[in-house]
This record gives structure tokens, sequence and C-alpha cells, in this order.
């Protein structure tokens, strides 16, 4: 035998679309066939309504006991089937999972708190739905409570909590969880962004103490920094199983996300802009691809068109570049003394027609994260003629190529590589600088 | 010590040993095939849920109320009233020797335990839902902790008919000691009941809908404002295929210290034992689609 803790045989799941199976049934026919076959142990096959759907299929890996695994694909992909399943709490359709130890599922924080009851008696309340004793939560209330910042709103029914509070809770119970196996899914985008450092730095102690992990998010940066191991997940199929960065390459580059790294306007009429000038199209380039998702370490070409229906235009593109809480990183235009380059179209009037402005963002400058992009068009320097919001969206990711030996968050909103340099000084020398000083 | 139930629980090892030890009985998840309806080891091994969910449901209820427990004897008391005066008095409804007040507490304290253990916990996989699509443990789990919880109104609701059985002075016998036994069957009887509608309501909520017109009925054909030698001779067949005619019956018989019924009562008691197997059996059929379906 191995030592896999976790071991996953051909596991498919197969859900009805309609929810129902019996949907075609009266409420009464549905009676008598409960009063016919009541010992039936098979679900009905699903000839009867013939519309079923995977949301899992023959899917097999196993986990080594002390491995903290990323499981990480498209919404609907089936990574939350996986863990529910895992978690027991609903049954495969086929195949085997064997797990060789207690395991503790984490689907989502403060699961059975109850509004009414005080901070302390949800904190019992909890901790039993999670699968703790009560002798364990006693053992461990204090360090609890501490943990939560609660303090004093102890005694005070967590409907009064503010929404932060409930949470910090919720995670407190949570985290002091002791599984040999742990299965977490999303629980860590909650709360502010201290808060969240803090449960990334529990989640981190977590998975250097030896513990199995299971670990399903859509925040590659953290999937990165905890998981050494990624299963990427697709149509209900694993797509690719092995190391963390490798598997993020291949989840980024797979395709369209919920926001889009190109806009184009083709029909003329309701382009953005005026009859001076109208956006023809806006798209984010990097790698050579149309993308939103863009390696760190590559440059980020910014494409505008528009139509110019004027001769003789005076006509400067601009941009915002926002970060994910939409404060500005900063503002760039085309102008000649704040262009890195010569503009071939600069000092000249434009004639009517379709033209591209493009603007490069350096690669090794933004840090991990989301940016939107603010599209202007002004004519005339100060005149603006199209001030188009947040007009596309791009993720920049860590492929592991800048992060080297340092796990952890990295500050701000820019991250370029900075000249560094060290040399060793004549001790001596220095003394007697001081001394003399 | 080898069944999976001793793997499952979620905390059986944590506390004696530090280092994760590795078993050599694993979980395995796969579809399900066992005929085996319920795993008692399972429930055991839970047991502290079950406390907690029964503790959070009184806390909840007598919290959320202005007067809290005191419903708990309220409400038997008020209805007791209202039959005393409307059915015991206007109507003149025989009460079988006994003054008809205690006759129809003496009833009511058992149906109000039946009928609120029967409602809740018939409703109480619905009502849980935000659990069962989150966390494992027996789904069995959800409408005992229903049925424990009005045990406990049950219980203090008991002291009451106490206090008026000894107002009334009734001749205490030895069979009060057999009340227990009609305590475990009413259980019994409401916990088959509440399990088949709790695992029928999270497909048809149409049962949630249906159940109270049920209940309402049931108190009329069970005897409660009634004795039972109203029932015509001829009907009585019937009228006994009702296992709550035994129960009530039985109950009342031995807290007032008359004559027992064994027939009506083993044929009460073998409806219960039936309904609570075929209970367990349909809720472990349709459990395994709860997390998806409720």
């Amino acid at each position: 035998m191995s030592d896999s803790i976790i071991k996953v045989r051909n596991l498919s799941k197969q859900f009805r679309l309609g929810a129902n199976s019996y949907s075609n049934l009266t409420l009464g026919e549905a009676f008598m066939a409960h009063l016919r076959a009541p010992l039936r142990m098979k679900s009905r096959k699903s000839a009867e309504s013939g519309r079923t759907v995977w949301a899992l299929r023959d899917v097999s890996f196993e986990v080594k006991a002390g491995e903290v695994v990323g499981i990480i694909g498209p919404n609907g992909a089936g990574k939350s089937t996986l863990l529910k399943i895992l978690s027991r709490i609903t049954e495969p359709t086929s195949g085997r999972a064997e797990l060789y130890g207690r395991v503790g599922s984490l689907l989502e924080v403060g699961t059975g708190f109850h509004p009414e009851l005080t901070g302390r008696e949800n904190i019992f309340l909890n901790g039993a739905v999670l699968g703790m004793r009560r002798a364990e939560i006693e053992r461990k209330f204090d360090e609890i409570v501490a943990f939560s910042e609660i303090g004093r709103f102890l005694n005070t029914p967590v409907k009064r909590y503010s929404s932060g509070m409930y949470m910090r809770l919720a995670f407190a119970v949570a985290a002091h969880l002791d599984p040999e196996i742990l299965l977490v899914d999303e629980v860590l985008a909650v709360g502010d962004a201290q808060f969240q450092a803090k449960c990334m730095g529990k989640m981190g102690d977590v998975a250097r103490g030896g513990r199995t992990v299971l670990f399903v998010s859509h925040n590659l940066n953290s999937i990165l920094t905890l998981c050494r191991r990624s299963i990427l997940i697709k149509d209900g199929e694993i797509s690719y199983n092995g190391p963390s960065s490798e598997a993020i390459r291949r989840y980024v580059a797979a395709g369209p996300r919920e926001f889009t790294g190109e806009r184009i306007w083709r029909d003329q009429a309701t382009a953005p802009g005026n009859e001076k000038i109208r956006l023809r199209a806006v798209r984010i380039v990097s790698g050579s691809n149309i993308t939103t998702d863009v390696d760190i370490q590559n440059d980020v070409r910014i494409e505008i068109e528009f139509w110019n229906y004027r001769p003789d235009a005076r006509i400067t593109a601009s941009i915002h570049l926002l970060d994910k809480l939409k404060n500005g990183v900063l503002a760039s235009a085309n102008l000649p003394s704040a262009n890195l380059v010569q503009d071939q179209w600069f000092d000249k009037l434009y004639p009517a027609g379709v033209f591209r402005t493009v603007c490069t963002l350096p690669g090794n400058f933004l840090n991990e994260g989301r940016y939107h992009i603010n599209v202007i068009l002004l004519t005339n320097i100060t005149n603006i003629e199209v001030f188009l919001e947040q007009a596309v969206t791009f993720d920049v990711y860590e492929s592991g190529s800048m992060r080297g030996d340092y796990g952890g968050d990295w500050l701000g909103v820019v991250r370029p590589k900075l000249a560094w340099q060290t040399e060793r000084l004549n001790a001596n020398a220095v003394e007697s600088q001081e001394q003399t000083a | 010590m080898n069944t999976i139930a001793q793997a499952t629980p979620p905390n059986t090892a944590a506390e004696s040993d530090s280092k994760p030890v590795m078993r050599t009985v694993p979980i395995v998840l796969e579809p399900t095939t066992s005929l085996i309806p319920v795993s008692l080891g399972e429930l055991w091994a839970y047991r502290e849920l079950l406390y907690f969910l029964i503790w959070r449901d009184l806390k909840v209820r007598y919290k959320q109320t202005m007067l809290g427990v005191a419903w708990v004897i309220l409400q038997p008391l008020i209805m007791a009233a209202v039959f005393t005066i409307f059915l015991g008095r206007f109507a003149r409804i025989p009460s079988a020797g006994v003054p008809y007040l205690l006759l129809v507490f003496s009833g009511l304290v058992p149906w109000t335990f039946f009928s609120t253990a029967v409602i809740t916990s018939g409703n109480s996989v619905v009502g849980n839902a935000h659990l069962l699509t989150k966390v494992y443990f027996p789904r069995l789990i959800v409408p005992l902790s229903a049925i424990g919880g009005r045990l406990v109104d049950f219980a203090i609701s008991s002291l009451v008919l106490a206090g008026l059985m000894y107002y009334y002075r009734v001749d205490l016998s030895w069979k009060l000691a057999t009340a227990p036994i009609f305590v475990l069957l009413l259980t019994a009887l409401a916990f088959g009941v509440g399990t088949l509608t709790a695992a029928w309501n999270v497909k048809y909520r149409d049962v949630s809908i249906i159940l109270p017109v049920i209940v309402q009925v049931w108190l009329f054909v069970t005897p409660i404002v009634y004795p039972v030698d109203i029932v015509p001779a001829r009907w009585r067949s019937v009228y006994v295929l009702n296992p709550l005619v035994g129960l009530i019956e039985g109950f009342r018989a031995v807290l007032l210290n008359r004559a027992l019924n064994l027939n009506a009562l083993l044929l009460s008691t073998a409806i219960t034992i039936v309904l609570v197997i075929y209970a367990l059996f349909v809720f472990r059929r349709m459990e395994r689609d709860f997390a998806d379906v409720v």
C-alpha cells in the first residue's frame, strides 16, 4: 500500500437537470411509487427524464499525508462537487474514494450559526456542527475568542454583530478545527484585507503543520503560495495534475473569464463617442494573445482603435490605470512630452479614417492582482470626446518567475524589479570615520 | 472498533493522540448499496451534535417569545380550558367517570407533544437545508433533534398534569410505572411519521401545507376531547387502526388508574414498529439526494 491519505478512483457524479426526479409525476403517483418501492436503493434510472449532466466524470487522484493540494478550474467545472463528495455531503453516482483519517470540511464559515444566539453559544454550536467534541471546544475556547477579537461582545447575540465581527468569529471557530484531512472551499475570500491576510496566515500554519489539505480557490495567488501541487478541473474532468505554477499557467491560458480583455463596437451608431470620433475597439494584448490574464513578467499592450470622422483633427489618446479597488495607479497620455518613444503621428493632423493607438506597460512592473483601464480620447489636447470607464480589465498573475523564495503577499500596487547591490565595507575604515565624526 | 462508523466520527481519536494516526480502515465513499437503513454506531458517535441541535432549538424557541418556556404549559392549558367549557359544559360530552378537565388534559399533554413533534420534525430537514448542504452528519440527527426538543416540552407540561392529578386526588397505582413505555411508543410513532414527512417534504413542499390539516383531523379521530366509549362499537375495529388510539388511551389509563385495552395497545405498537421501519427505509433512500434537491 502507498502512503496516500486520500485515494479517489473514477469518481463520477451525475445531476438531473430540473433537480426533481419525479417532476413528471403527480404527487399522487409519486406517493404510490413510494409505497410500492420503499426498499429500492438504486435511484430511478435517468431514462425517466433523459436530461442529466455529469458534474464529475472519472476523476482519479491521490494525495499523500501532509500534502497541500490546490484545486482550480472555471466556475461550474466541478470543484465544489468534488469537495462535497469528499465531505460526504452528497454521494457519488459511481466510483470510489477512500479517506484515511478524520475529515474536516470548511465549505463556508459560520455554518450553523444562529443569529439569535450569542457569540459564546454559537462557538459551541458551530464547533459541534463542524465535528468538534464539547471537551475539545471547551479546551480551545479562550484561543478561539482571542483569535476572533470579539472580546466583550461574547455574550451578545450575533445578529447584532457587524459583518466583520461575524466573519471573524466564524473563521476563528473553523480555524481551530483539528482534523487530519482538511477540505477548504473558497472560505478565505471574505472579510477585509487585514482579516484575509490573517486567514491566509492561519492557512499557511495549517499547511506547514503537516495537515493534509485540499484547497479550492479562485485566488491563484493563494493557491501558488499554499500549494505545491494543483489539480486543474475542466468540465468535470481532471485536465492537469502537477506543479501549481504549471496548473495555473494552463488554467489562465484556457480562456475567457467573467470579464473580457477585448471590447469591440461593430455598430458605429452605438459606439462610445460623438460625431467627431468614436471608439472601435479596446483590447489587452500580452504574450501576443488577447487576454485577461497577464504573466507578471510580460508587457501589457493596451490597444485603442477609433474612427475619426473629421479631417485635420488633433487627437490624443489617454488611459487611466486603476487597481482592483478602483484607486488610480497612473494616468498616461500620448503626448510628446510623456511618451517614451517617438509616435509617427506626433504633431500631425489626423485625416478621417480608422486608427489604432497602442500603449505598452512594461513587464515586471505591476504587482499581482486585478487592474481596470479607463480609455479617454481627446481633441485639441483638452476636449474630452470619449471617456469610457473600465473599458477593459485584466489580472496580473505570478507564474513563479519573480517570487523566488518569498511566499507571502507583496506590498503595493506596483512591483518593479529594481537595482539592488551590496558591497562589503572595510570595518576599520567605518569605525575611524565614526570616531572622527 | 473496526466498523466504518468508528473511522467516521469527526472527533473520536483527537483527544488522546496528537500525531495523526493512519487507520487501516478508511472512510469509504461510494454509491450506497447497503440495505441497512440506519447505523446506530454512527448516530451514537454524533450524539453531541444531537444534543447541541436540541439545545439550539429550545434556546431559540424560548428566547424569541416573551413568555418563553411558559408557553409549553399555557398552550395545552388554554386548549383544555376551551374544550372543558364548550365540550364538557355546553355540549355535555361524557367523561367516563373522571372530571372532564382531567380527561381532556391527560389527553392533550401527550397529544401536544405528538402533534408538535410531527410538525417540527416534518419540516426539520427543509428547515436545516443550510446545514445539510455544507457539512456531513447522519441526516437522521435532524428529525431526531426536532423530536428531542419537543420531548423536553412534554416533560415540562407533564409536571402540570401531575399537579392536576394531585388536585383531583387521582388514585395512583403500580400501572403508573409503565408510563415511560407509552412515552417511548409515542416518541417512536412521532419519529416514524415525522421522519417520513421530513423526507417527502424535501421533494414535495405540498407536504408542509397538508401536514397541519392532517394533524387537525388526527386530533378528532383520537380520544382526546372525548372518552373512547362514545365511539359506536361497530366503528371500533376501524377506529383502533389509528395507532394513537391505543397509545393515548393507554397513557390515560395508566395515569388515571383505569382499565387498559391491551388489544388496542398491541395493535398500536405493531403499527408503530412497522411505520418506524418503513420510515427509516424511505429516509435512507431519499437522504442521498437531500443535499442536491433541498
